[in-house]
């Protein structure tokens, strides 16, 4: 379990959030929504312990992460960051087994044991054609999911996404979160715990996730996404008025309205957008 | 490796056939390169001489000129190459070569200075590597209190600086040197050669590059690792600046050791690494004996032509750049593959 109480994040001196509380259980789906700017990807990387916390505590499983080696941390807590392109070309398979690298010793190299855990991991994904593919090659889609695999080789509880479905077209976006969602309900006694990023309220819907709302440095609102994103909230966080319907099958779906936004978008809200 | 647009090719990753074939190649080469000289020697006389036995001459040259000289450029070639191989990983750029930190430029000072001071032969290949060290120390040092979000850029922008300000000071002193006796010692030197080599100049070079591969080998997973960047390398349970500074440290203290030895050969460290990573893949694991074997040969080669082709020796440093700058194109028009 990830444990952040009044949290303060930014870079040097400058606080980009404040007072920020965030728990992640094993078998949950956390879902970070808002604006470009507000502090997601920060927030991500203080609770990683990539980047020092300016205030307040990151709890891993009850202990401090300030404290814990990246090996421990890593034990815990799988990144998946946006698809990349390394710069050379290792194979799926290679990616993938990179995260079995902090269950590895220094010297280590992955053996009989880490190579079944890399396989595996491409199988529960459904792409194992691609382990001997090379990784700088694939799509976007594809890469993601092999960065997904990697975190499910990394063996940790907790798996932190950053916009795992930025750059992806209509189909690969669909593919991923179904892909996601499935990792809460693993075959093991509990499920992983996942926070994710998105720019896509609707996604949260379709996870049936618990959302964070983001706004101005602050949590704006937190708990089940039919309760934090109500068309008030949603308004107050882009600046655009929005509207939250029901479809025919029962899932909501988010509107912005282009309408009325046009004539009030000063250049402001362009930049926030 | 003419492969075609298609994103839906296998990789190729032939593994330990072609170590063992690289190595019979090498081993061949080798052979060949102490027959070729001024004075030619046949298979038969090269094995006896080996042995200790026959013609009195030809052991002379086989033992005090040949061996020294190819065991020289084997030292060198490898050294340069996997060091190369190391730095590109590390600062995840396939166009960095052994120097991007300033180790040449270092040792080049170091030398110079040597040479206006008119020391002994030991103490300018001392000064040499102590100069690479010092550079590289001082880019550590000055990288350590600069603030600055991206480790990796400001260590090269570091080395870059430092490079320039050895390289400045080294003019200085060309400037000031005797232009009859040791400018010309200083252009030779700084272009790089096996000329004068002998059994006891090799000797010092080869524990420190021993020493100096014995971490990279063992680290060669965590090096994979690193190439992605030290966020996702920390994200994935490496302390990354701790490991970078191992190899780093590894990575200089081999490259010093052969420029003290060879002058400033350019070129090998970063085009070798490339043909290995089109042979066996870019796993370090695998890239490091690869680079290693391949720039032994590779160096082998350009320093029998160096001793053969001209009634002079043609310094190293300038067939390297001849050869490698066209190659160097080639590998840039062929595509994207160990690019990026």
């Amino acid at each position: 379990m990830l444990e952040a109480r009044d949290l303060s994040i930014g870079y040097g001196k400058m606080p980009l959030g404040i007072g920020l509380s965030v728990t992640v259980r094993p078998g949950e789906i956390l879902c970070l929504l808002g604006p470009n700017g507000c502090g997601k990807t920060t927030l991500f990387r203080t609770l990683l312990g990539l980047l020092p916390q300016l205030g307040g505590s990151v709890l891993l499983n009850g202990q401090p992460i300030s404290a814990m080696t990246r090996a421990r941390i890593a034990q815990a807590i799988a990144y998946v960051p946006q698809a990349h392109a390394p710069p050379f070309p290792f194979e799926a398979l290679e990616v993938v087994l990179m995260g079995r690298t902090a269950r590895l010793g220094a010297f280590a190299q992955p053996g009989k044991t880490d190579r079944a855990a890399a396989r595996d991991a491409l199988r529960r994904l459904g792409i194992q054609d691609l382990a001997h593919r090379d990784y700088s090659r694939l799509s976007g889609g594809q890469r993601q999911l092999v960065l997904i695999a990697r975190a499910l080789a990394q063996q940790a509880a907790l798996i932190v996404m950053d916009e795992p479905t930025a750059s992806l077209d209509f189909g690969n976006q669909a593919q991923v979160l179904a892909q996601i969602e499935t990792l809460t309900r693993s075959a093991t006694a509990e499920g992983h715990g996942v926070i994710l990023s998105t720019h896509d309220p609707d996604q949260a819907f379709a996870l049936n996730a618990r959302v964070l709302l983001m706004h101005r440095g602050g949590v704006l609102a937190d708990g089940p996404a039919a309760d934090v994103l109500t068309e008030a909230n949603l308004s107050t966080v882009y600046g655009l008025p929005v509207t939250v319907e029901t479809t025919s099958s029962g899932r909501r779906i988010c509107l912005p309205s282009l309408r009325q936004s046009a004539p009030t978008m000063t250049s402001e809200a362009l930049t926030m957008a | 490796m003419g492969r075609g647009t298609t994103a839906d090719v296998d990789l190729p990753r032939p593994g330990r056939t072609l170590t063992g074939a690289l190595a019979v190649v090498l081993a061949l080469l080798a052979f060949g390169a102490v027959m070729i000289g001024p004075y030619g020697l046949t298979p038969g006389q090269v094995l006896s001489a080996l042995l200790g036995q026959g013609d009195r001459q030809a052991q002379i040259v086989v033992w005090n000129i040949r061996l020294p000289r190819v065991g020289a450029a084997l030292l060198v070639g490898a050294a340069l190459a996997a060091a190369g191989a190391s730095y590109q990983a590390l600062f995840r750029n396939p166009l960095v070569s052994p120097d991007i930190l300033g180790v040449s430029a270092g040792a080049g000072l170091g030398a110079v200075a040597g040479i206006f001071l008119s020391l002994p032969v030991a103490a300018i290949q001392g000064a040499a590597f102590a100069g690479g060290m010092a550079a590289v120390g001082v880019v550590m040092l000055v990288g350590a209190m600069v603030r600055h979000t991206d480790r990796t850029l400001t260590l090269v922008l570091i080395g870059v600086v430092v490079g320039a300000l050895a390289g400045a000071v080294t003019s200085l002193l060309k400037v000031m040197a005797d232009p009859y006796d040791q400018l010309p010692a200083i252009t030779f030197w700084l272009l790089g050669s096996l000329a004068s080599i002998t059994t006891r100049d090799i000797l010092p070079a080869l524990p420190t590059v021993l020493v100096g591969l014995i971490p990279l080998a063992l680290l060669r997973w965590r090096i994979n690792v690193l190439s992605l960047g030290d966020e996702e390398a920390r994200a994935l349970g490496i302390e990354a600046g701790r490991t970078r500074f191992v190899v780093i440290a590894a990575a200089t203290l081999i490259t010093a050791s052969v420029t003290a030895l060879a002058g400033v050969v350019g070129w090998v460290g970063l085009v070798i690494p490339h043909v290995a990573r089109m042979l066996v893949g870019p796993g370090f694991g695998r890239l490091l004996p690869a680079s290693a074997l391949i720039g032994a040969g590779y160096l082998l080669i350009v320093d029998t032509l160096a001793r053969t082709i001209a009634a002079v020796e043609v310094p190293l440093g300038v067939l390297t750049a001849v050869i490698g700058a066209p190659f160097f194109v080639w590998l840039l028009a062929r595509g994207r593959r160990g690019w990026s």
